[in-house]
Formats: C-alpha cells, structure tokens, sequence
C-alpha cells in the first residue's frame, strides 16, 4: 500500500466520522467545530487529487471564513436541544425517504459505469500548474457560465442587504465621520473668562 | 520503510526544527525589544535587572510562566480549553513552511504558496473563538467575538491587497513574486501598489489583534479578552501565536511589497558590481525586523480605535481602496507602465 491510499484513507476515516458526528453530538457549537474538521478533511482528499487551488480555496472560504461567521451565530444563540428533538419522529419518515432516494442514485450510477471500470486519472505531467490551467478554462471556455454565477452572488448580496437594511430612521442618532473629523476646536471649546478671585473673605 | 524514505523524513524533521527554533527565540527577544522600544519611546529604561541590559527577561518570563499552574475555570470546557492555544499556535508556525529566505532556503517550494498562507492565517481566529467560548466567561467570549468579527472584516481587504500583487506579479508562488520585483529598491511593488501595501500591512496589524486594533483584548473594557482565563504555559502558548503572527506578517510584507532577499541598491551605478547589491537573505531579515519595528512603534504611538470605527476603516474605506487600486494595477500592466513579472 502506498502511502498516497494510506493518506486517503485517513483522512477518508476522519471525513466520515467528523461528518456524523455533525448530526450526531448534541451541542451545536461541536457539530459546527466537526463541520469545520470535515471540510479540512475533504480538502485534504482534494490535495491528494492534485488540485491544490481548489483545496487550498477550500480551507480559505469555508473554514476560514463561512464556518468562523457560522461558529459566531451557534455560540450567541441558546438552542434548546429537547424541542429539536421532538421533531425528530415527525420528520423521520420524510428523511428515510430521502436517504433512500439518494443511496438509490450513488447505487445507479456505480452500477451502470462499475466502480473497477472506471480509469484512475492520469497524473499531472511535472510542471503542471493547477491554478493556471483552473483560470484559463474559467476565463475563456467557460466565461459564460463563470459570469452568470458571478451575477447570481451579487444578486444574493443585493438581496441580503436589502431584507436587514432598514435606512436611517427619522431623528435617529447615526455619526457622520466627515463632519467629526472636520470639528474643529471652537466648536467644542468655549473659554470662559471669570474674574481672578482676590479678597479672601469671598473667596472659597 | 526503506532508508531513503527515512533520511529524508529526518531531513524534513531537522529542515522544520531549524525554521521554528530561530522563530521562537526571535519571538523571546522581540518581546523584549518590545518592552525596550516602548521604554525609551516614553522616556523609561524598559527591562533592565535580569541579565547585562536586561537581555535575560525573556528567560526569567518563560520560566515564570512555565512553573506556574494552568487553571481551569469552572464549567469550563477541558478538551476545548487546552485545545483552543494549540489552535491560535499551530497555523502561525505552519505558515513558515513556505516563506522563502533566500531564493534556494525554502522549506517547501510550492505552486500556490501565497493562498496557502492567506488560507493558514485565516485559520488562526479559531484559536481565538473557542478559547472565548471554551472559558465559560463573559468577557472572554466578548473578546472572541470581537476578535472574529475584526479578523473576517480585515481578511476581505488583506485577499484584495493580495490580488494586486497577483496581477503585477503574475504568479501566486511566493519566490517568483519576489524574483519579479528585481531592479532595485523602486522596482519593488511597494511603489506602483502604495495604497495596497498600506492597507495590507494595517490588515495584518488588524488581524493579529495588536494595537490599535486590539480590542479583543481590551484590557480597559474586558479585562484581557479572549485570554482571561488562561495562564501558565496555555497563556504563554498564546502570546507565542501572536507573536510568531506579528513576524510572519512582516515577513510577508518584506516578501511581497518590498523585495524579500534582493538587495535596494540593484543596479545603482556604482555599487551594481560590489557585494552591496547582492542578494541575500540577510536583506529579507533586515526588512523584517524593519516592518517587525513598525508593530512596536504603532503601539506606543496609537490609541486604541474604537469598535465601530475599526469596522468602519475596514469595510468602508479598505476594501473601495483596495478595489479601485485593483484597476488601477491591471491598467498598469495592460499599458506596460508596470512589467508583469519583470
């Protein structure tokens, strides 16, 4: 055994228990930590494909960045596990079904192209850069698609911002930063001129 | 396991030793030049009993904080607890696998070094979130999620300033974004990406939550954020990470935005041939330790931002900078001004 499969197998052990134990353990700040294991497996598993952008791509977006603003929610939010719980039965039925429905698909499609028939892919040749080859195919063959999904993100952000973006309120209190570092030092300071205190007996 | 397989392991075990050994003792001296840079900064002698000149604080400390007991807050959560410091210190040492010294003393030469990087240094913020919420704290969750909301703000704009440097340079690997800036100290990308390298370095100071962006610490507000809890060797394990992150960060900002081991004086007239305009690993160390002086002298200069003002400078005035100088670069190389991997 080479110690490529031996990797594979690793991290393929790690990817299938982390993603369990997501469903599984009970405090959601864990499942989201599994979570956070399971996609640095997985980008592991792509590594040993060759395909280091998109594993590296992988750890920088989701769990450099999607998985920490995920963490931030689970952690302020006090989720009651019991009432989760009770949904469970009802919805048990609808899951075996789609459970079903999906092994049915993997079996498909493994048994019409048989697992052993399918070809491993052939290694990189020596020199061959990944992300050059990833930008080019986006850039030019695929441009069309590449700019319609460009398209729909910016219409999710649009979106998003525009369900929470409620203006500024009429006489609310927002800060103007143009105008506070334009303040200058008459607006803030008056000099008061009093006169010099000088016989005692009035005096404090 | 065949010999070879062996050797080359050991050669491998050695090759990391010999980077993170030299990191760690940096690490001891720069908090102790820390104390004295500030010292002299306000008119005080900063450590000076342990030692000649104080030179064996740093000692004195690690020991210190190694003999003492690490305490375990009640209802804490014990795994969480001890595994959030491994956590903040793993990704700031793995980073240096791939920064380059010289252009043959690298660890490991790979393709896509630069994102590798960007994505290790994102990672560290979980070191930072679960200590918060492992310690069953209210200040320290506070300072994690400060400190998680300011690291993924600044990480948009540190990814922009990062692109630029991708477009001038051409490639993502970070030797050959070195090798493009040779021709001299105005050849280097600090000068056609002035904006991006300003923002780039304020970023990084954001981003290993130093002043003035240290509100995740907030001693006035918070007591010590996220690491309130912690003591003995876990704290000290903390104050590793973020040190090993102030110089990785400086380290990455010798190597992108000003020449990493080329030498400023490349062809200037008379000095071209003398050993002065050689390159040399000793000039990627000296503008280090010059970007690592920066980190210190902010501190002693800068109040602590506010809150909003932090998020503020990041999203409204960072990342539009960053975008429009995007352009601007890619105008540059399409008119020629700026050679694309010169």
């Amino acid at each position: 055994m080479s110690i490529q499969v031996l990797v594979f197998y690793l991290f393929g052990t790690i990817l299938t228990l982390s993603a369990l134990s997501v469903i599984t353990v009970r405090n959601p700040v864990y499942a989201a930590l599994f979570l956070v294991l399971a996609f640095f497996s997985s980008a592991a598993i792509w590594m040993l494909l060759e395909v280091e952008f998109l594993a590296i791509t992988l750890v920088l977006v989701y769990v450099g960045a999607v998985m920490v603003l995920f963490l931030f929610v689970v952690m302020m939010l006090d989720v009651n596990l019991s009432r989760l719980r009770e949904g469970f039965a009802r919805y048990l039925p609808v899951g075996i079904l789609v459970a079903l429905v999906m092994a049915g698909e993997l079996l498909l499609v493994i048994w019409t192209k048989g697992a052993e028939k399918l070809p491993l892919p052939p290694g990189n040749p020596e020199g061959f850069s990944n992300t050059t080859y990833l930008g080019e195919r986006l850039y030019t063959e695929y441009l069309f698609p590449f700019e319609i999904a460009a398209v729909i993100l910016l219409v999710a952000i649009v979106a998003a911002i525009t369900l929470t973006h409620r203006g500024r309120s009429e006489g609310g209190r927002y800060q103007d930063p143009a105008r506070q570092v334009q303040v200058t030092r008459d607006e803030r300071v008056r000099i008061v001129s009093m006169p010099a205190v000088k016989d005692k007996e009035n005096g404090a | 396991m065949d010999m070879q397989m062996l050797t080359t392991l050991l050669w491998t075990v050695a090759k990391i030793l010999m980077i993170v050994v030299p990191l760690i003792l940096t690490v001891a001296y720069y908090t102790y030049a820390e104390r004295k840079v500030i010292g002299y900064m306000q008119s005080r002698m900063g450590p000076n009993r342990v030692g000649p000149w104080g030179l064996l604080q740093p000692f004195a400390d690690v020991f210190k904080l190694l003999f003492k007991e690490i305490i375990l807050p009640s209802n804490a959560n014990k795994f969480l607890f001890y595994l959030a410091p491994v956590l903040s210190l793993a990704p700031a040492f793995a980073a240096w696998a791939v920064v380059p010294f010289d252009d043959w003393l690298v660890l490991a030469d790979i393709d896509a070094s630069l994102l590798y990087v960007l994505a290790l240094t994102s990672m560290g913020v979980y070191g930072v979130i679960v200590a918060g919420w492992a310690s069953n704290s209210k200040y320290a969750f506070i300072g994690a999620l400060r400190s998680a909301a300011q690291i993924v703000s600044y990480e948009i704009a540190m990814g922009f300033a990062l692109v630029g440097v991708i477009i001038v340079a051409g490639s993502i690997n970070l030797r050959e974004i070195v090798l493009a800036q040779q021709g001299g100290i105005f050849d280097w990308f600090w000068l056609p990406l002035l904006p991006l390298f300003m923002v780039y370095f304020i970023s990084g100071v954001a981003e290993t939550n130093r002043a003035p962006f240290d509100v995740a610490e907030g001693e006035s507000e918070i007591v010590a954020g996220f690491h309130v809890e912690y003591a003995g060797a876990a704290f000290a394990v903390f104050f590793l990470a973020e040190y090993a992150n102030m110089i990785l960060i400086s380290a990455l900002t010798a190597l992108l935005f000003a020449g990493g081991w080329l030498s400023p004086f490349e062809n200037v007239p008379l000095l071209a041939e003398t050993f002065i305009a050689q390159p040399h690993a000793a000039w990627f160390l000296g503008k280090m330790f010059f970007f690592m002086f920066f980190f210190l002298w902010f501190r002693a200069t800068f109040p602590r931002y506010r809150y909003d003002q932090i998020m503020r400078l990041g999203w409204k005035v960072f990342i539009p900078i960053t975008i429009v100088w995007l352009i601007v670069a890619a105008v540059f190389v399409l008119l020629g001004w700026v050679e694309q991997g010169a």
